[in-house]
């Protein structure tokens, strides 16, 4: 029996020897490159979509979280990186996600039918890899229905995008894949922006419907997880992983809100 | 200058084991001829060794015990003798194409490339392994030497220019190839070997076996000389393989398919190309059309008839009338004059072709490709003959570079792209593209292909791209997302003063809380699917305290001309 604790230390470091290198001591900084979600307040509040591994947006329907993917699949496609999504209820709008600046010819569609179908499409093509970023929409797909993946299925995407440049998004009413998600986002609308046609703010909708626009709205964004700390964004920057502050910020939720205002499309 | 020869022993049974590796490690005996007079026409070295002789009857040769007996295939020595010009070709362009089982090839100028002639010779037997042909090879400077030498001596022999005579010399005059009056004269002057041919005087030889006496004389001294004929290079590739036994499953037709892709992928290679178009022929059992026939008379197997019924979806003709029931039904029976059933009339070729964005040459690769195309649509019936062909087409050159953004394999993406395709349908895999029209929400999908979009952008380093991308972000404010709801969901919607007030739709019903539109769009009147609408933007309230959001954001239309309101999508 050890007398003290190094004593013991001492002991299973030795019984480990060979399997476990240095069992007492932290893992190495991990440095993650992250990229720009293409809003400069969600960069500004998450430090930026992290390579290599798995970012949920959640939210109810009407929530922004769509504006934030294309926003996104923007960004990534503007640097020429090829993009996929795989569209969990066939939902994706190419008109919208051009509207927002997607180079449609550097996205990968591909449109299912169900959650086994998208799963596997996301399966297929997080193994095949290459991909700059790849999007799994199942926002419109009930969160009674996304609740039963098993979570090895989740466990299997992080280790696909680990140690690769892909960033993995999953579009979702409620986070799911909990410990293997880097960074979850909830987005939530708030009031929605009407303008009159000869400018200004529109109060009566009913009387003059056509002399009325819809301008956007505006939505709050929480960050309700990272796994990443911030040191940085862009070429040379990155996030370093903590595993020291791992457990405090898995104590905590929401550690950080934003508010920003979508504008509808031109 | 030095020529070679390469030379493919007991070619018909090499051409016959090159697509069955398996075999070359046992006897094997070729049999052609008339059913049911079979004949052995060939056999290798094993099977000789085993006690089979040429001419022997199939019976005679099958009571050999281990003895691989197979019918003799010319498509697969067609297919060899293609690859043995591709052997040539893949060291040299000047190729004669002399026999074939005999190829020559001129090796002027490729000391610089390959080094000394034993090292080329070397080199075309690996190559010729690698093709799956175990070739004799012979350099000499004089092009019927190189012949003589490659047919009589085994493995690679090098034959320096005046050693013609000694090398030769030893060669039974055999290879010579005399005809058979004058073998049997040589026999009877006991004149077995090219030295004692060579040693005899020419004249008394002229008077008594002709000039053709003279002539292999000449070709046992190494005087002879041979015209060489360049042959013109092809650029078709293709294999073929007839089964003794129709394949029906996809599994075993996959391994069949991967030896004869092996084999075109292997020549390929030895001529430096890839495929870009793989064509596939597949020749339709006809035994299965009379089975079919057979059994409209008695009763069915359920499992013929689901093929069967299956396969009547290719027919040309119709031949089940409608009303009539196709397969043995009771009615049939009782009333067999009134039946006038025509058995279904199968195609007997089954034609596929898989095109590659990207020509490639990994075997493995495209056999992945051409099962999962079949997969989506296998064959009717079961195949009694293959026939692959690709359409070559110079390899995929790429330079990576550091400030270039990654993107996927071009050879793995379109193994992904067809599982995907497998999975969803191939109308549902791809990139949208934006239709040049006014009706709403119309685009089209078209192949992906991110590489070439790459790389039809202006090379531009990593940091230009950060700040390019920093300064769109600047300037352009972020978008408010669409989600389109496929089909449109139908809605009922109360007006006031002819605005929506109440809008109800998937169970669930809101108050409007503002509005704006409406917003008429219309076209293609002409067509049936013309369309009419009044678009409003909608910002809903839902009353129930079921649902966690209270507001919602839509696209709703009125469609004027089925009368109906519909929800096209939500803004998200």
């Amino acid at each position: 029996m050890p007398r003290n604790l190094a004593a013991l230390r001492l002991q299973m470091e030795s019984a480990l020897a060979g399997r476990v290198p240095a069992p007492f001591t932290y893992r190495d900084r991990k440095i993650v490159e992250a990229v720009s979600a293409g809003i400069p307040e969600i960069d500004s509040l998450t430090g930026g979509l992290p390579r290599g591994s798995l970012t949920e947006i959640c939210g109810p329907s009407c929530s922004g979280r769509t504006s934030l993917l294309i926003s996104a699949l923007a960004s990534r496609t503007a640097d020429a990186e090829a993009c996929a999504f795989i569209d969990g209820d066939d939902a994706f709008d190419p008109h919208s996600a051009a509207a927002a600046g997607v180079e449609l010819g550097q996205l990968l569609w591909a449109r299912c039918r169900n959650i086994e179908q998208a799963l596997r499409a996301t399966d297929l093509l997080l193994q095949g890899g290459g991909f700059g970023m790849v999007a799994l929409d199942l926002g419109d797909i009930p969160a009674e229905t996304v609740r039963c993946v098993p979570l090895n299925v989740w466990f299997r995407f992080r280790r696909a995008v680990e140690d690769t440049a892909t960033i993995f998004v999953v579009v979702e009413q409620e986070p799911h894949a909990k410990t293997c998600a880097s960074l979850v986002l909830r987005m939530e609308a708030e009031v929605g922006n009407w303008s009159k046609a000869s400018g200004g703010r529109a109060t009566e909708f009913f009387q003059w419907p056509h002399a009325v626009l819809f301008d956007g709205f505006v939505i709050r964004a929480e960050m309700a997880r990272s796994r990443v700390k911030a040191a940085g964004m862009g070429l040379g920057g990155g996030f370093a992983f903590d595993a020291a502050d791992e457990a405090a910020i898995f104590g905590t939720a929401v550690t950080d809100e934003f508010k920003l205002k979508l504008l509808r499309r031109g | 200058m030095s020529f070679g020869c390469i030379y493919v022993p007991n070619f018909m049974v090499q051409a016959v084991v090159r697509s069955e590796p398996a075999l070359r490690e046992r006897a094997v005996a070729l049999v052609d001829g008339t059913a049911p007079v079979w004949s052995v026409v060939g056999v290798n070295e094993e099977g000789a060794r085993a006690g089979i002789a040429r001419g022997m009857t199939k019976s005679q040769a099958q009571q050999f015990c281990e003895i691989e007996i197979r019918h003799r295939s010319r498509a697969q020595e067609k297919a060899a003798h293609a690859a043995l010009l591709d052997l040539g070709w893949s060291v040299s362009p000047r190729v004669e194409d002399t026999a074939a089982d005999t190829i020559v090839v001129d090796l002027a100028g490729l000391n610089s490339l390959f080094g000394q002639d034993g090292k080329i010779a070397a080199h075309l037997a690996e190559r010729a392994w690698g093709l799956g042909l175990i070739a004799q090879i012979a350099v000499a400077s004089k092009i019927d030497v190189a012949i003589l030498a490659a047919r009589g001596y085994a493995g690679v022999t090098v034959i320096a220019e005046g050693e013609e005579a000694k090398i030769l010399g030893s060669l039974p005059v055999g290879v010579l190839s005399p005809s058979a009056e004058v073998l049997e004269t040589l026999e009877r002057w006991a004149v077995r070997t090219c030295e004692a041919l060579a040693a005899l005087p020419v004249l008394p030889l002229s008077e008594r076996l002709g000039q053709e006496g003279v002539r292999l004389q000449a070709l046992t001294q190494g005087q002879s000389e041979h015209a060489f004929v360049v042959a013109e290079p092809e650029i078709h590739f293709e294999e073929e393989m007839e089964l003794d036994d129709a394949v029906e499953e996809l599994e075993p037709l996959s391994f069949l398919l991967g030896r004869l892709l092996d084999q075109l992928c292997a020549r390929l290679e030895a001529r430096s190309l890839a495929a870009c178009t793989i064509r596939m022929k597949f020749e339709l059992d006809s035994g299965f059309e009379a089975e079919v026939e057979g059994v409209n008379r008695s009763a069915v197997s359920p499992r013929l008839r689901e093929r069967s019924s299956t396969a009547t979806s290719t027919v040309s003709s119709p031949a089940i009338k409608i009303g009539e029931t196709p397969f043995g039904s009771p009615q049939d029976e009782s009333t067999p004059q009134k039946a006038t059933i025509a058995a279904p009339r199968l195609p007997k070729i089954y034609e596929r072709l898989l095109s590659l964005p990207v020509a490639m040459r990994d075997s493995k690769m495209l056999l992945k490709l051409v099962r999962l195309h079949l997969q989506t649509e296998p064959p009717r019936a079961p195949i009694s003959k293959i026939f692959l062909a690709a359409d070559a087409a110079r390899p995929r050159v790429s330079q990576g570079g550091l400030f270039l953004s990654g993107s996927p394999d071009p050879e793995k993406l379109e193994l992904t792209l067809a599982r995907l395709a497998n999975l969803v349908s191939d109308l549902y895999v791809g990139s949208p593209e934006l239709m040049d029209t006014y009706r709403p929400r119309e685009f089209r999908m078209r192949r992906f292909a991110a590489l070439q979009d790459q790389k039809a952008r202006p090379p531009e380093n990593r940091a230009s791209t950060e700040h390019s991308s920093k300064t769109k972000q600047e300037t352009q404010k972020p978008k408010t997302g669409f989600r389109v709801f496929r089909p449109a969901l139908r809605a009922k919607v109360d007006l006031r003063n002819g605005c929506p007030a109440r809008i109800g739709f998937q169970g669930k019903v809101g108050r409007v809380v503002a509005a704006s539109g409406p917003w008429r769009s219309s076209g293609d009147w002409w067509r049936e699917d013309g369309w009419n609408s009044d678009e409003w933007d909608l910002e809903v309230e839902f009353s129930s305290a079921l649902y966690s959001r209270q507001h919602g954001f839509y696209r709703i239309y009125f469609d004027s001309i089925h009368r109906m309101w519909f929800v096209r999508g939500a803004y998200d």
